[in-house]
């Protein structure tokens, strides 16, 4: 109760006036074994508002949704929808309540069209003709009411992420949710993709339906809500109306200290070359030309970042340096030793050469999740001596240096047996990070180094690139984050449909940037 | 303990003895149906596997069978291949074991003659694996499928060598001539006499297959090459990051196994029938599938399900003897439902199990 009075008395006046409630939680608990996860938590959504809750990775955001969704079920405490005590047994009974849920990884099947993806699950009868007539139709009042256009018979696996999200929240509206919950929507999407949500949010309170957004990034929050919780580490610790807090304040909330959200860039002397792309090319599966006669360098104790819109061949550029797929053409001088990119490498060799890599997609690339710590600690270093006995691992070897890392690295749990999957999205970050800094290399390609991680984490890893450089390091860095790149780099080149569009440096403004990204001023460049 | 997490005692025990009790429900209640005693079934079943001598000695010869077709399996699973093709690996490596004893048995003991034996089927084995290894890192034929096809194209080469090439002359059966004492594995009944093995077959290979799980334990568990297995198994796109070439560790690891499947003709063709017959994996290669499921791709877990199938092997010819209402169908139905609960029906009862879990542990946590 302390909570809601606490609301009350910041002011939740617009969300009080009207009526009751969508969703009101009142003490609910949740543990897992040893681990509470949600302590006592008391929450108001007012019907008809975007209401952010925020907090960092591991402050049990996820599993209080899960609960409204009825994937958990809460040892105890009370869920009021529209004002009368429910529960929520299975999310079959979550959607019958009008609740729906845009999770984090997309649950659509690649090969199925937009209409059937809709229907899936709600197909209404044996044969599929009447469902899909009913659904078309519904999917162009949706798309009508919500500015949501989409293609129904396009095929899902073709859409751009941003389009399939929107499949997802067709999905929900199709079946009737009135409250919808967006688990880290914009993770996958690119700043104008997530511009896009967050105007169809707008028109969809503007509507009447709830929004619940879930999100551990401050300028959201700030941007499309309209009231939001902070969450930290398992209980509710303020309700604020976004209009009278700031992202200092937040961030502050989401700690319980205050962050520094800009970095210490200290002077650092520049060195030779460490890396130089010339002329490079690179086709995909598809054999579509993703990278187009790139060619940069990259000088000692310097960070050259890579800006751009995801999708614009910045993947693709960092699968083929680190060795992982075959350029079409284009050389590559590492440490002043030159290779042809079009020959077959791989990705142990490039290591071997001094070039490590952070990959964009930790969880498909940099780890194996069912590995554990101490085993995801050698990934790509397993045949590293000092890691072997004869054809065997050195298991102690391997144990003992990884936990060297976690204590440096502070890495939490501070265990090298768990699961690399058991891990938060801040901490498993943190284990490639350290993998792949303390081989000691010339040159670091790192991709989105803090997609889905905390704001600590994003300090200490920010942080550690700055160390990198400040050792005469050559560090690539590749961010669909605007201000990661503006504050860590020292050049940045825009990259826009696979062409290099312009360099800047790090003044540049976000707008100058903006422009470049998005291919407008492509000619004026060139 | 997280969600969904168990502790590997119910994991590894108590998940696949509530399968298995469920499944010997079931038999119970078909037994009752056609009109039996389904605890005079269990009796005989269990009597005739491990009540005298003889039945433990058939109970452990064909539990080596198993033994060597699980592992084949399991290894392919740890780095996510399917390999259905045990049964016609198997049968070419006993082409190789026989072979090498046929050339070998008239002049040197049979202890020389083993390792030859070993290396003649593991070669084999592998080398009939290796054409759809190579067709699935090259070319991505599907090796479900090619293994499969490997395992009919197999059988028709057998027949083919067996009754036009290695056929002694002056004989009707399609099988080699029978192998000298330099070329027979030594019977445990006549090595532990003090044991009563009674007329049973069970020789020296279930000891090599014991031999063969520690390999494989140290191999997936504790060399690079099995981190590698492992790493491309679970992740085949961090496997690439990493800088394992999926190519070599799709056929290193398909050699293994067929390797590993190729060893089983050590147990049929050297140590019981001396000879090399038409048919004699007798479809061991496809209990291996399940034997390797149900051992959880562990080594352990493998010794334990290939007893169980070993027992229902042996204890279902007895109770076929014993009760002639109960045909030999009867106990293929029974062995089809061990695997039907083990393996294909493998997380019925986990959701429940995890939620007891669940609730328990959350007691304990607040108490």
């Amino acid at each position: 109760m302390q909570v809601i009075d606490l609301i009350d008395q910041k002011g939740r006046a617009t969300v009080a006036e009207s009526n009751v409630p969508a969703i009101e939680l009142i003490g609910v608990n949740k543990s897992f074994g040893p681990v509470h996860a949600n302590k006592d938590i008391n929450l108001v959504v007012g019907k008809g508002s975007i209401h952010g809750i925020i907090g960092e990775n591991g402050a049990g955001k996820s599993t209080l949704m899960s609960i409204l969704y009825g994937f958990y079920n809460a040892d105890s405490g009370t869920i009021k929808i529209d004002g009368k005590a429910t529960t929520i047994p299975d999310s079959k009974s979550a959607i019958s309540q009008g609740i729906g849920m845009v999770h984090q990884h997309f649950m659509l099947v690649d090969p199925f069209t937009v209409l059937e993806n809709v229907i899936l699950g709600a197909e209404g009868g044996a044969l599929l003709k009447d469902g899909v007539a009913n659904a078309r139709r519904e999917l162009q009042r949706l798309a009508d009411e919500y500015d949501m256009t989409i293609d129904p018979d396009a095929a899902v696996g073709e859409l751009p992420v941003g389009l399939q999200q929107r499949v997802e929240i067709l999905k929900a509206l199709y079946r009737g949710a009135d409250i919808l919950i967006l688990d880290e929507p914009t993770g996958v999407l690119t700043p104008s993709e997530a511009d896009h949500l967050f105007r169809i949010l707008r028109v969809l309170r503007d509507q009447g339906k709830t929004v619940l957004l879930i999100t551990h990034k401050l300028r959201e929050i700030m941007d499309v809500t309209d009231t939001v919780s902070v969450m930290r580490r398992g209980e509710m610790v303020a309700s604020r109306k976004t209009a009278e807090t700031s992202m200092e304040e937040l961030a502050e909330l989401m700690v319980g200290r205050s962050v520094l959200l800009e970095v210490d860039k200290p002077e650092v002397e520049v060195g030779k070359p460490l890396l130089k792309v010339e002329g490079l090319n690179v086709r995909d599966d598809r054999g579509v030309l993703r990278v187009k006669d790139v060619s940069f360098e990259v000088r000692a104790g310097e960070v050259l970042g890579i800006a751009g819109v995801s999708g614009n061949g910045q993947s693709e550029l960092l699968a083929a340096l680190s060795g992982i797929t075959r350029a079409e053409s284009g050389t590559m001088e590492l440490s002043g030793e030159k290779l042809d990119l079009a020959g077959v490498h791989n990705a142990a060799e490039m290591r071997h050469k001094g070039m490590s890599h952070v990959p964009e997609d930790r969880h498909r690339m940099g780890l194996v999740n069912q590995f554990s710590e101490y085993e995801n600690s050698i990934l790509g270093y397993h045949r590293e001596p000092k890691y072997s006995k004869g054809m065997f691992l050195d298991r102690d070897a391997i144990r003992k240096e990884a936990k060297e890392r976690i204590e440096k690295y502070d890495i939490r749990p501070p265990t090298t047996e768990m699961t690399a999957a058991k891990f938060s999205g801040g901490n498993q970050q943190k284990i490639v990070l350290a993998r792949e800094i303390e081989c000691d290399p010339d040159v670091l390609l790192i991709g989105q180094p803090t997609r889905g991680v905390d704001i600590g984490a994003i300090e200490y890893i920010h942080n550690r690139i700055m160390d990198m450089r400040a050792q005469g390091k050559a560090v690539l860095l590749v961010s669909v984050e605007l201000d990661e790149i503006r504050s860590l780099s020292d050049r940045i080149i825009v990259m826009f449909d696979g062409n290099v569009v312009g360099e800047r440096g790090p003044e540049a403004t976000e707008q100058d940037l903006g422009l470049l990204m998005a291919g407008v001023n492509q000619e004026a460049a060139e | 303990m997280s969600k969904g997490q168990l502790p590997r005692w119910v994991d590894f025990g108590l998940l696949p003895a509530l399968n298995l009790i469920a499944a010997f429900i079931v038999s119970g209640l078909v037994v009752v149906i056609i009109g039996e005693d389904p605890f005079e079934a269990v009796k005989w079943l269990v009597w005739g596997a491990l009540g005298y001598g003889e039945g433990i000695g058939y109970t452990l010869y064909y539990a080596t069978n198993f033994i060597f077709t699980g592992l084949a399996v399991a290894v392919a699973f740890h780095a996510g291949l399917f390999n259905i093709g045990g049964e016609g690996q198997a049968y070419v490596g006993g082409l190789g074991i026989a072979l090498a004893c046929l050339a070998l048995d008239r002049f040197i003991p049979w202890w020389v003659t083993f390792p030859f034996a070993i290396a003649g089927g593991a070669l084999f084995g592998a080398a009939w694996a290796f054409i759809p290894a190579y067709l699935q890192a090259k070319r991505g034929s599907h090796i479900v499928i090619t293994t499969i096809m490997f395992n009919f194209i197999a059988s028709a080469l057998m027949v083919y060598l067996l009754s036009n090439i290695l056929i002694p002359q002056g004989t009707m059966s399609p099988s080699s001539r029978n192998f000298e004492a330099g070329g027979q594995l030594p019977l445990l009944r006549n090595v532990f006499t003090s044991f009563d093995f009674g007329q049973s077959p069970v020789n020296l290979a279930f000891f090599l297959a014991l031999a063969v799980c520690v390999v494989v334990w140290l191999l997936i568990w504790h060399t690079k090459l099995g981190y590698e297995i492992r790493s491309f198994g679970k992740n085949p796109d961090a496997a690439a990051y990493a800088g394992i070439s999926p190519v070599r560790i799709t056929i290193i690891t398909m050699l293994i196994s067929g390797a590993l499947a190729g060893l089983m003709g050590i147990n049929v063709v050297m140590g019981e029938q001396t000879r090399l017959l038409l048919d004699f994996a007798g479809g061991a290669g496809f209990v291996g599938i399940a034997v390797a499921l149900m051992g959880r791709g562990h080594p352990i877990g493998i010794i334990l399900a290939a007893m169980l199938f070993g027992l229902l092997y042996q204890g279902g010819a007895e109770l076929a003897f014993e009760i002639p209402t109960i045909s030999r169908d009867m106990i293929v139905v029974i062995q089809a439902l061990v695997i039907l609960f083990a393996g294909a029906l493998e997380h019925m009862f986990r959701p429940a199990v995890v939620a007891f879990f669940d609730r328990f542990s959350s007691d304990t946590a607040e108490a």
